[in-house]
């Protein structure tokens, strides 16, 4: 991926964010990652509601959303953002434990880039991310540059 | 991706194919690859038209998508997949030699899932795609069920 994209990972499970970002580095990404807790702080951030942290006005960012969050979930986060002209262009990978096919295909109507199940078992999971993490490591992987202010 | 999802190339290059086909092989890919030549070869499949082969009902689909194709160009083909209600669930992966931003740009406002340019050099290629591979092999594909509302089509 571009190098001066960063990752931003929505997921309330601290243990997951580790796990996450520790397999990322393991497959050579190197962008920088940040992690949000639920999903108000990640619209925050992006809607720039947020004086402590708040997107900048130019950056590449691509988003890792969990769905069961406190606060707002992930689909409402994922529908705030695709409705916005703007913050639409940010691929979001939907990163969760829900393997139901309503949700995979409500994701997807959405605007989900990928839908992506966090196996059960500890490894698994560490080789889907760093699978995840092999593919987002390549310099040809192009996201797009977010300039807007977004809607409030 | 289930082993049943259909991984559909739209790509007017044979050679670029072939390496295509080969690297998400060699990524442990083995799903059905269906290839198109152009723009509307790739529409009329996806919307049940013309003579050639057509998409099923209920089954899950994939697109890798080359921008720069006779006939109909891979934008607009992301755009008319993207505006219909069943088809736009459809995740496309745009893999073409452009990287001008503010093509990079559009097809992200139009909803593609993610965008890889293709390196010059052979071998890279090869690897990036490899790469699309270890990442089609960890994610789910929505089945696309019905036939396209759009009109005249559905036969």
């Amino acid at each position: 991926m571009n190098k001066d994209a960063v990752i931003l990972i929505a997921e309330d499970d601290p243990g997951h964010v580790e796990l996450v970002k520790r397999n990322l580095w393991r497959s050579c990404v190197d962008n920088d990652i940040l992690p949000f807790k639920d999903g108000q702080e990640i619209l925050d951030f992006l809607f720039k509601r947020d004086d402590k942290a708040k997107r900048d006005e130019k950056a590449f960012y691509l988003l890792l959303l969990d769905i069961r969050m406190p606060k707002v979930d992930g689909l409402e986060v994922l529908r705030q953002i695709k409705e916005d002209e703007e913050l639409r262009k940010i691929p979001v990978i939907i990163l969760t434990t829900t393997d139901e096919t309503s949700e995979i295909n409500r994701f997807y109507e959405m605007g989900c880039s990928f839908y992506m199940i966090k196996p059960a078992d500890y490894t698994k999971f560490m080789e889907a991310v760093e699978n995840l993490g092999t593919f987002l490591s390549l310099e040809w992987v192009k996201v797009p540059l977010v300039d807007g202010v977004g809607a409030c | 991706m289930n082993k049943e999802g259909v991984i559909l190339i739209a790509e007017d290059d044979e050679g670029h194919f072939e390496l295509i086909k080969r690297s998400l092989q060699r990524a442990g890919v083995c799903n059905e690859i269906l290839r198109f030549a152009d723009g509307q070869e790739t529409l009329d499949f996806l919307f049940v038209r013309g003579d050639g082969p057509k998409r099923e009902h209920d089954k899950e689909y994939l697109l890798l998508l080359d921008i720069r194709m006779p006939k109909i160009d891979g934008i607009e083909v992301l755009e008319k997949v993207k505006e219909d209600p069943e088809l736009k669930k459809i995740p496309v992966v745009m893999l073409t030699t452009t990287d001008d931003p503010r093509t990079i740009d559009r097809c992200h406002k139009l909803g593609c899932s993610i965008y890889v340019v293709k390196p010059v050099e052979y071998q890279d290629f090869a690897e990036a795609v490899r790469k699309v591979g270890l990442l089609l092999s960890v994610v789910e594909v929505p089945q696309i069920n019905g036939m396209p509302k759009t009109k005249g089509v559905v036969k």
